[in-house]
């Protein structure tokens, strides 16, 4: 993923900061709570939910079975449209082939719909060594950008942010990329949104090229589809002359007939409405209408290794609504920027380690940033057993060994050779009660613990000693 | 009724008095309780923190201790909820559908919801995750307090948002955990009430923990943890003290 996410630490480390940030905890607060609300009721009004749900997650898991059928079928199809593939296998070679399109245009700056996949291959950090602006369309990836920030949210990257630090990112930078904010801007909403409407109208009409992603690929027809709720999407994928659209493989649907599911949970979970407001959907080129220059680039960058994982190839269901990080109580406490990488909250913890391996801290430190409440897989759309994924993570990871791992390894083996011997477990309870006024600040990872807790006191006898006494 | 008490490591190790709490519950209920010595840790917490292979001979060792007993009790729902849902994963599908939460098997099995307790004390009740959301322990809990004689119910805020246990969790991300169960004990404190309970102790270890840290900065507050069994289990005659 993006290079600015290397050489993260480990997730706890991370979190530091935002736990003590009482500015930011705030406004995560805000923002996941007001969110979470509407969507519950927005879920409550359909009497069909679970089986809307249950669909999703059927839909997704057939197309993942035969995944290599689909995109053949979608190949064929984009071709006979009018539209070129191209197949990534990772990253570079992704941000490789967008460059080269976009240099063959002969054109320097791009406009951009929002986008997980670019954004997981850092594909405008890649444009720029190339010499190409890459320009965010979308309201909040505009403020990340301007703010020379990271997403630290899905569906709202710039969540972590409140109306005045806008105001003063909008009024310092804008000017530098293009139309400069009016004077004497304030953090009226109102005002903000017109501020950046005007600095991104320049930007639509004088873009010859449009990079999109998808959030479904409809097989039999080689149809691409953006759910967004600016219409700053539909300019992009309108407007220019060139339009190129990187997206990950596991986006694929059988059918026309499949979104129909989706056009029903994907708003409801990720904004709360009933209907998303701009559903823009385009095939291959038509003449004189729209882009007459289509590219589609297929993104794997690790998808096929999840998909290789029986338990953990569930992640690859998600149609990124957020809904999960809405919920999540160690995300709404860490921030997003904590789980280093585009995908933040529960489905990151998942996610990230599976695309990029557990190989680095911040990644082998993902699968335990949870505290297996199961608020995630209540909510997810597509039924994603998010707390199953992250146990079957950590096997890998405490299998793997490591910092941390060794001495936990062996603290659990020592435990249980000693919960496979009830008489050695009473006689541990009874040292440890006799002893109970020197010693309770050394147990194992009391450090941690009374670092903010108090240690609970041990009682003068264990329950089992209470019954042999008084039952036998 | 003969059941056998599953009554957890934590329970054994920390907390007797809850287990002692849910034999003396049980048998004014016209209970026979068993306790078979053979037990000892149902592998939850190897199993959530990814050692499924030390996991394999805790939960062996866990069936065989309860063999032969037709209904298996706990006043745990974490405990029960690693049983119900986790071992049919490694094989072990006969004590999953034999294991009860204890709320489950007094309103359920028994079917009482008025235990004839008395617990003159305004109670909020925390529902903890694993009985919210795997067992799905709905008002259970709370219409069993609700029948406790001089027990005032209060509804706690955001009750339904984790208190930041979560096993090892609580150690490996100690600040993400502490700040989850601070914002509970704010919650549970607004609500007045002097005694915070739920289902499971390993929760009430983490946030009793923060309460007596946090008591000191919030002085005059009364609030305590207390299981739900120590409070079903307290009589006019015989009082929780
Ligand atoms: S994991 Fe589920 S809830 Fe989370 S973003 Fe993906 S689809 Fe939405």
């Amino acid at each position: 993923m993006s290079g600015t996410y290397l050489g993260m630490p480990s997730f706890p480390e991370a979190a530091k900061e935002a736990v003590h940030n009482v500015t930011l905890r705030a406004n995560l607060r805000h923002a996941t709570h007001t969110i979470r609300d509407k969507r519950a009721l927005a879920v409550a009004e359909l009497a069909d939910w679970a089986e809307l749900r249950e669909a999703g997650k059927q839909i997704k898991d057939h197309t993942l079975r035969y995944l290599d059928r689909y995109l053949e079928q979608l190949e064929t199809a984009v071709t006979e449209a009018g539209g070129t593939v191209h197949w990534a296998a990772d990253a570079a070679e992704a941000n490789r082939i967008v460059a080269g399109l976009v240099k063959a245009t002969g054109e320097r700056e791009v406009v951009k719909v929002k986008s997980m996949a670019t954004q997981e291959i850092g594909l405008n950090e890649a444009l720029e060594a190339e010499g190409i602006s890459a320009y965010e369309t979308d309201l909040a990836e505009l403020i990340v950008q301007l703010g020379d920030d990271r997403p630290s949210h899905i569906l709202v990257p710039a969540i972590h942010r409140n109306r005045g630090e806008i105001r003063d990112i909008f009024q310092d930078r804008m000017g530098s990329w293009g139309r400069p904010a009016p004077d004497g801007l304030s953090d009226n909403p109102t005002e903000l949104a017109e501020a950046a409407r005007l600095h991104l109208r320049e930007k639509f009409l004088r873009a010859k090229v449009g990079i999109s992603g998808a959030n479904f690929m409809v097989a039999e027809t080689g149809t691409l589809v953006v759910f967004e709720s600016e219409g700053n999407g539909r300019m992009c994928l309108t407007l220019p002359e060139t339009l190129i659209s990187v997206v990950g493989i596991e986006k694929v649907v059988p059918s026309w007939r499949d979104l129909e599911v989706f056009l029903q949970t994907l708003p409801r979970s990720s904004t709360a409405e009933r209907m998303n407001p701009y559903t823009s959907m385009w095939t291959g080129t038509a003449d004189a209408d729209g882009p007459q220059s289509f590219h589609l680039v297929l993104l794997d960058n690790g998808r096929t290794n999840a998909l290789a994982d029986e338990v953990g190839r569930q992640a690859l269901r998600c149609i990124r609504c957020s809904a999960c990080l809405n919920v999540c109580p160690v995300y709404e406490r860490a921030g997003g920027h904590a789980y280093g990488s585009v995908y933040p909250g529960p489905i990151g913890a998942i996610l990230s380690p599976q695309l990029r391996g557990i190989q680095s801290e911040i990644d082998a430190s993902l699968p335990y940033a949870s505290s297996l409440c199961g608020a995630c897989y209540e909510v997810c759309p597509v039924a994603i057993d998010i707390p199953e994924v992250l146990v079957h993570l950590r096997e890998k990871v405490a299998d793997q060994g490591g910092k941390g791992h060794r001495l936990e390894k062996a603290a659990i083996k020592a435990a249980g050779w000693v919960l496979d011997h009830p008489a050695a477990l009473a006689a541990g309870e009874r040292a440890a009660s006799r002893t109970r006024r020197l010693h309770p600040r050394k147990l194992p990872g009391a450090g941690a613990w009374t670092a903010d807790r108090e240690l609970p006191e041990l009682p003068a006898e264990s329950f089992r000693d209470w019954w042999k006494r008084n039952r036998t | 009724m003969r059941v056998a008490l599953f009554v957890t490591c934590v329970n054994d190790a920390f907390y007797p008095a809850t287990g002692i709490a849910t034999v003396r519950l049980l048998e004014r209920l016209g209970v026979e309780v068993d306790f078979p010595a053979a037990q000892t840790c149902c592998g939850q917490p190897q199993f959530n923190t990814g050692y499924r292979r030390e996991t394999e001979p805790l939960i062996r060792r866990t069936t065989r201790a309860f063999e032969g007993y037709e209904y298996v009790v706990t006043p745990s729902g974490s405990c029960a909820a690693m049983v119900r849902d986790h071992y049919p994963k490694f094989g072990e599908t006969s004590l999953p559908s034999r294991t009860y939460e204890l709320t489950e098997f007094l309103v359920d099995v028994l079917g009482v919801t008025d235990v004839g307790a008395y617990f003159p004390h305004t109670v909020t009740y925390h529902p903890s995750c694993h009985g919210l959301r795997m067992l799905h322990l709905g008002e259970r809990p709370r219409k069993l307090l609700d029948a406790v004689k001089g027990l005032e119910l209060r509804e706690l805020p955001g009750a339904e948002e984790c208190c930041g246990f979560g096993g090892t969790f609580a150690v490996k991300n100690a600040e993400v955990s502490a700040a989850m169960g601070r914002d509970k004990v704010r919650n549970a404190v607004s609500t007045g009430a002097d005694v915070l309970c739920g289902a499971d102790n390993s929760c009430l270890m983490h946030i009793g923990g923060i309460l007596r840290r946090e008591a000191v900065p919030m002085k005059g507050v009364p609030l305590r943890a207390l299981h739900i069994a120590d409070i079903l289990a307290s009589t006019e005659e015989e009082p929780y003290v």
